[in-house]
């Protein structure tokens, strides 16, 4: 092999850079995110739908929310227990969560999401 | 039982079917909410909204109070350079709102005030011809909607639109927001806005603000129901529209 030493050289620099992140972040695991509810989310006991379907498919559910509520005009939304909830980002989801850094953000941080909601949607205003 | 090979096959291939029918059906039925959605029993309904503005009892005063609860309410900015401003509902000279009515001798007082102007919601709207992402478009009840979801911020609509309508967001709008209403969001940087004639207050069963605020100035209804009350002030005053020779059918009449 021409160039042995060098080839082998650069190979070895050359992995050691691509699994750099892995190494490094090695036996580092990230804090499991925790959302917190608030005391009157809390209290609700249910959301308009069970919590494992919300914490899986909230964000499906909210881009249907909108579409109904933009363009068919339905504003009404019938949770599974049978309660009506006005279907609105701002004035019902978080009027429960107010809390958007502990919950929303608690989450979507962690698995490194940035939806665009707040750049029209106004969020609540929080106490620090 | 013996199975011969023909039989092996058939019964093979129905299986292969089936399990290949399975999954696409839980795509589409799968785990999905069971959905109920449906529209507030109090939801005011027309066949086509229009306003009918009377510009005998509209003045600069109550103008004023109609642009100030509108905006206020839809968090609409106050950007003080002109060409970047964001209006719903604003006033216009009159020969500059009905340039085709006007003649530099109308001298009356009427022609002297302002005219109130704000979206047609035109029946024949051209800007919802030139959207190409369907963001905005035509409710079946006849308002012309703006879902800010889709909006690129092409301008195709502010280009089609003969009645200057429409704003465009030149940038953060919310910086240029006296005091911002938790009830409505704002927009961001790069979309275009203008009035909905209060869609969201009808499907709740209210009228649209600046008909509140016009002191009865203004009146609003269905075009399409003979007996509603903007069809019998149309009936029984003179009334105009704004370039109505464009053919978009504007659902403003002004009664002059």
């Amino acid at each position: 092999m021409y160039d042995g030493g060098k080839i082998l050289t650069g190979l070895v620099i050359g992995i050691a850079l691509l699994t750099f992140p892995l190494w490094y972040n090695l036996g580092k695991a990230a804090k499991v995110a925790e959302p917190k509810l608030t005391p009157k989310a809390e209290q609700a006991k249910y959301c308009v739908e069970p919590k494992e379907y919300m914490v899986a498919e909230h964000m499906a559910l909210l881009d249907k929310w909108r579409n109904w509520v933009v363009r068919d005009g339905y504003r009404v939304y019938v949770g599974f227990n049978g309660k009506e909830y006005d279907m609105s980002l701002q004035n019902t989801c978080m009027d429960c969560h107010s809390n958007k850094k502990k919950f929303c953000d608690e989450c979507h941080n962690y698995a490194g999401v940035k939806p665009y909601c707040w750049t029209c949607h106004l969020e609540p205003k929080e106490e620090e | 039982m013996r199975i011969n090979r023909r039989k092996f096959l058939k019964i093979a291939s129905i299986s292969v079917l089936g399990f290949g029918v399975k999954p696409t059906i839980d795509l589409f039925a799968g785990h999905e909410a069971k959905a109920k959605i449906k529209q507030s029993p109090k939801a005011l309904r027309a066949k086509r909204w229009a306003m009918v503005i009377d510009l005998r009892k509209m003045n600069e005063e109550i103008a004023k109070k109609c642009i100030e609860a509108c905006h206020r309410f839809h968090n609409v900015p106050h950007i003080p350079d002109k060409k970047r401003e964001i209006k719903w509902i604003w006033t216009e000279p009159f020969e500059h709102a009905f340039p085709g009515q006007s003649h530099e001798f109308l001298g009356t007082e009427l022609i002297e005030k302002p005219v109130l102007v704000l979206c047609n919601n035109c029946d024949n709207p051209p800007c919802v011809q030139v959207c190409p992402t369907k963001a905005t478009f035509k409710r079946e009840d006849g308002i012309v909607m703006m879902d800010m979801h889709r909006c690129i911020g092409c301008r195709f609509c502010m280009a089609a639109c003969p009645y200057g309508s429409r704003s465009f967001n030149w940038m953060d709008p919310r910086p240029y927001i006296e005091k911002e209403n938790p009830e409505y969001p704002t927009r961001e940087k790069g979309v275009v806005e203008k009035c909905d004639f209060c869609a969201e207050r009808l499907d709740k069963g209210l009228m649209p603000l600046c008909v509140e605020a016009s002191e009865g100035a203004i009146i609003f209804g269905d075009l399409e129901d003979p007996e509603s009350e903007v069809r019998r002030v149309l009936r029984e005053r003179y009334s105009i529209q704004r370039k109505p020779e464009l053919g978009t059918g504007p659902s403003i009449f002004y009664l002059i």
